[in-house]
């Protein structure tokens, strides 16, 4: 169990620290998208199911699409 | 210069939190209220799931609060995107028949997870505001896989979120009258435990607010896709 949650907890950290350091903000969304789908595996695994469903549903689909729609938009490579 | 300044903040609140936090002892509860909502929470309101009594019966005051600043933030966006100039259409390519087949087949049971989980928000995990958003995830699903095919008719969306909005607020002006008067109190039978119709307003107010966050974020859907 230990070793599940720190394993994840370090993916967490990898996506969040390339989010910050991508140029292409598309992979940027994604690897936000990342740092939520593993927060909601988290929840789940830290017992709190109620949050992991608004953390999954919310976090990971409807405000990746709200970013991908705004990325479609406007430009998609930062300067 | 800029630099120096802003580590000496940085030492400064470091200091003022490790002050503060000097006579908290750690590893033990020092919320009160937490064991009251553990111990009495199923007796006083007859909810099988504990987060959902604390949400929907000892602060459902908060509960209307958030569901208020939700309703505002759409309307704050659909203010912002209606002002924007439409855009020429651009050459979008229909999507593959098995891709707009499989979305159309998917839509129905998205949906019927969604009133699933906010109907059991009493009894299993999820609530408003979890199905809400699965609801909108399954329109959100219908816009990617048939684009500009359908589209959300806008005065049942309106209607719908009015209604979720209005059923809240009336059985909290009901809780004035009856029970212990006071607003959003749980006045209705509490039922049997564990069973589909209990937990008095409980699932009601669930229910309401599922209707109106799945409106309100479809409604942010639909507008986000339409100026694209």
């Amino acid at each position: 169990m230990i070793f599940i949650v720190s394993f994840l907890v370090i993916a967490m950290l990898a996506a969040a620290i390339s989010a910050y350091f991508f140029k292409d903000l598309l992979s940027a969304v994604i690897a936000s998208y990342m740092v939520s789908l593993i927060a909601a595996v988290l929840f789940y695994l830290l017992q709190a199911p109620d949050v992991a469903i608004a953390e999954a549903s919310i976090g990971a689909a409807l405000v990746t699409a709200v970013f991908v729609i705004a990325i479609r938009r406007t430009r998609r490579h930062e300067e | 210069m800029r630099k120096i300044i802003g580590i000496i903040l940085l030492i400064i609140i470091a200091w003022g939190i490790i002050i503060s936090l000097q006579n908290v002892p750690f590893g033990t509860s020092r919320s009160e209220v937490a064991d009251r909502y553990i111990n009495k929470g199923v007796e006083e309101t007859g909810a099988a799931n504990i987060v959902t009594s604390v949400v929907v019966n000892y602060r459902s005051l908060d509960t209307l609060g958030e569901v208020t600043i939700l309703f505002l933030a759409a309307i704050g966006l659909g203010a912002v995107l209606a002002t924007t100039i439409r855009k020429e259409d651009r050459d979008t390519e229909k999507a593959s028949l098995i891709l707009s087949t499989g979305c159309k087949f998917l839509f129905p049971f998205i949906l019927l997870f969604g009133a699933y989980i906010f109907i059991h928000g009493h009894l299993t995990p999820g609530g408003g505001f979890q199905g809400g958003a699965i609801i909108a995830s399954a329109f959100l699903l219908m816009y990617l896989g048939c684009h500009n095919e359908k589209r959300i008719n806008e005065t049942g969306i309106i209607i719908s979120e009015s209604l979720g909005g209005l059923v809240f607020v009336i059985i909290g002006l009901i809780g004035l009258a009856v029970g212990t008067h006071h607003f959003l109190n749980n006045f209705m039978p509490k039922g049997e435990f564990n069973t589909l119709l209990s937990a008095g307003i409980i699932p009601i107010i669930y229910i309401a607010i599922g209707f109106k966050v799945g409106s309100e974020l479809s409604r942010i859907i639909d507008q986000l896709m339409e100026e694209s």
